[in-house]
């Protein structure tokens, strides 16, 4: 049966060809766009030195997910829009409606500076929805152990606010690595909840205090010390690739892997050797070249093309696109690989020669 | 060989050269003026076909018609040739909108977006003014070259111009179709009847909207909206047409040999472009409807550089062409319309004996090629 919103939107339609509705409802005003929707910057607040909270007034054509995920966002900056992938800071049931994502400003980042640097109340941001599968369960388990460091802690705060604003708080372990207490981003609001709920335990590890020159990192063994019961208990893991790689062997030797649930920040991509050469993307008839260490997600994107992408670290397979022909490298791993057909992920992926894309 | 001039190979290198950097320079400087340049086009165009459709509405008061036709006239040339023409260029994919981007755009055309891009961006754009391989010379119907053999057909030409006019952006969608390659048996019959029934699906969607669903909305309004509509679209392509028939058939343009292609550099490509293209001089807003076809000089060097730049970068490309000594071509609209019209003319009639520019002599100099005032 049909219903009374596609056949409106048939009507409309008629009404706006070649454009649709959509297109002169985002004309008046992004926000009310459904099926591009954007948002719009409410607030920008400091955290540390370096990173900041985003709060954004989402659009029309938003829908919340699930604590602990993950959303693509663009931001214009020079009149380009350049994406990247946040996770989610806020719990998707606050009250005002707002979203929130924290984001740690990278010396070397053009996306992330201008977030923590230049972004302004009222500014639009493009919105994905929510993805990825480093949530809550349904059903809570009775123990839960959080592991992170740095900025990892973004989505695990989004699930922290969200149990905290929950009937009950479960028996909670956090373990929370940072250069020192100044730098721990949501450090005193992490402090607070420790304080308000006897169920939820913190742990800061701070790898640098007062400027100590020797780094004291997490280790597994410290983990299990701090945390006996570790076998017992549902885990979550997010932070740089080193501690997601410890973790996820830590629990394999234990046969407990399918108590673990890991994200991790920035691939460790090596360089290529070679010269890269030539990228012709088929269908648009564009052309550019590039580097053997340049991922092709950047090198199209540089020449205009509009690129899929999503997690940008090879992980969520949402740039893969059709090669046409040539080979590529996987940045990651410095294999070589690709035959005409092969999706290829186009984050981790360096041209080797010249090749072609069907795009 | 390439298209003959009294420049040296050197000559044409450095001239080349020197277009690439200004090329280089803009696309190095775009950025958020440049883009809300275009947003606040779009923005306007959309208004003003709001406000046209709405004020037609009340179309059974005669000045409510006439605002309301000028409205919705004035948003299908920006349409068309503002934002249409040069999104669908690319020349607005440095944004990463994808809202504004070639591959997503579709047009208030007969012409579907795609059918377009193939003979307008690849085929026009790189063998512009080629006699035999740039179809956009005569569109197919016109003798705009005394190279093009006569025959009877033409001397109606002066008419169906004037109707071509009229019904431009049919004729160019059949025209797209290159249905005459199918004859020759150049192009596959099954991708010919696929584009076509493209075509006359988008003709039938736009032809719905403006000649049926708008004017039954309006209810005892329906004949003087369904007239407004026919009137902008008419005012629309006419106006198209003229711009785009000043930008390579006055007189002063030069069509080439399918043999000048032959071997022809990057500074061979830019000087057949220069001397194959005549610009319009005029007020901004003559450049803003013309979609900055008035400066088709530029356009056809840099075709993808943002619209809103080549008025900018035209005292320096007409600078490079004083000092190589190549005519750069332009003159009022008044003035270029009527020089297209006496080619056209003239054309109709056989002859004349076809005037080859005759290959330079090394080491020396021949006068410039004929220069327009």
């Amino acid at each position: 049966m049909l219903g009374i919103r596609p056949l409106l939107a048939t009507a409309a339609g008629a009404l706006t060809s070649p454009l649709t509705p959509d297109d002169y409802r985002a004309t008046l005003n992004p926000l009310w766009s459904r099926n591009r929707p954007s948002g719009r910057v409410k607030a920008v607040v400091p955290e540390t030195a370096d990173a900041a909270t985003v709060l954004i007034s989402p659009g029309l054509g938003w829908r919340r997910g699930i604590a602990g995920q993950h959303v693509d966002t663009a931001f214009r900056i020079d009149g380009v829009w350049h994406s990247r992938t946040f996770s989610l800071s806020s719990p998707p049931d606050r009250a005002d409606g707002l979203i929130s994502i924290t984001v740690k400003a990278n010396p070397d980042g053009l996306v992330s500076r201008h977030i923590v640097q230049a972004l302004r109340p009222g500014d639009i941001v493009r919105l994905g929805q929510p993805a990825g599968t480093f949530v809550l369960p349904a059903e809570l388990p009775e123990r839960l152990l959080f592991v992170t460091a740095g900025s990892g802690i973004t989505p695990v705060m989004a699930m922290l606010r969200h149990l905290a604003a929950g009937p009950r708080m479960p028996d909670v372990v956090l373990a929370h690595s940072a250069p020192d207490p100044s730098k721990v981003i949501f450090g005193a609001e992490l402090r607070r909840l420790a304080a308000r709920f006897p169920s939820l335990r913190l742990h800061e590890q701070h790898t640098r205090p007062a400027g100590d020159q020797r780094s004291t990192r997490l280790t597994m063994a410290a983990l299990a010390t701090l945390c006996p019961d570790l076998p017992a208990r549902m885990a979550w893991v997010c932070g740089p690739a080193a501690l997601v790689e410890q973790a996820e062997s830590y629990w394999r030797e234990r046969g407990i892997s399918e108590r673990l649930l890991t994200e991790r920040f920035h691939p460790n991509l090596r360089a290529g050797n070679g010269a890269g050469g030539r990228v012709r993307f088929v269908r648009s008839g564009r052309e550019t070249t590039t580097s053997a260490d340049t991922p092709l997600l950047m090198a199209g994107e540089r020449s205009g093309m509009l690129m899929p992408s999503g997690c940008r670290m090879g992980i969520c397979h949402r740039c893969l696109v059709p090669l046409a022909d040539g080979r590529v490298r996987d940045l990651r791993t410095g294999v070589e690989h690709g035959t005409a057909g092969d999706l290829i992920q186009t984050c981790v992926s360096a041209a080797v020669g010249d090749i072609e894309i069907d795009l | 060989m390439p298209a003959a001039t009294h420049l040296s190979p050197q000559d044409i290198e450095d001239l080349g050269r020197e277009l690439d950097r200004i090329r280089e320079e803009v696309l190095a400087s775009r950025g958020e003026q440049d883009a809300r340049y275009i947003r606040r086009v779009i923005a306007l165009q959309r208004g003003l076909e709001i406000g046209g459709r709405a004020a037609m509405f009340a179309a059974v008061l005669p000045p409510a018609w006439l605002a309301g036709t000028a409205m919705l006239s004035l948003a299908k040339i920006l349409e068309n040739m503002e934002i249409g023409h040069n999104v669908l260029h690319g020349q607005w994919d440095w944004m990463r909108d994808p809202r504004i981007h070639s591959t997503t755009w579709e047009w208030d055309s007969a012409s579907p977006a795609d059918g377009w891009k193939y003979s307008h961006n690849y085929v026009h754009h790189t063998y512009t003014n080629v006699l035999g391989r740039d179809r956009d010379l005569g569109y197919s119907i016109l003798r705009v070259s005394p190279e093009q053999p006569w025959n009877p057909v033409y001397l109606a030409q002066p008419l169906y111009n004037l109707a071509l006019a009229a019904l431009f952006e049919w004729g160019i969608a059949i025209y797209d179709v290159e249905i005459e390659r199918a004859f020759r048996g150049e192009k596959p019959w099954d991708e010919t009847l696929d584009q076509l029934r493209g075509m006359l699906k988008k003709v039938l969607r736009q032809g719905l909207k403006d000649y049926v669903v708008f004017p039954a909305l309006a209810g005892p309004a329906f004949l003087p909206v369904l007239l407004g509509n026919l009137t902008a679209n008419v005012v629309r392509n006419i106006w198209a047409h003229t711009i785009i028939v000043c930008g390579h058939f006055p007189e002063a343009t030069r069509t080439f040999a399918e043999a000048e292609l032959d071997g022809e550099s990057r500074g061979d490509w830019y000087v057949r472009q220069l001397l194959g293209s005549a610009n319009i001089s005029g007020p901004p807003v003559l450049h803003l409807l013309s979609g900055n076809l008035s400066h088709q000089i530029e356009h056809h060097l840099f075709p993808d550089l943002p619209s809103n730049r080549y008025a900018q970068v035209a005292p320096r490309v007409r600078a490079l062409c004083e000092r190589f000594g190549l005519p750069y071509t332009t003159g009022s609209l008044p003035r270029q319309t009527v020089s297209v019209w006496k080619r056209i003319l003239r054309l109709a009639l056989p002859g004349p004996t076809p005037a080859r520019v005759p290959a330079p002599v090394p080491g020396t100099s021949p006068e410039p090629v004929a220069r327009a005032a």
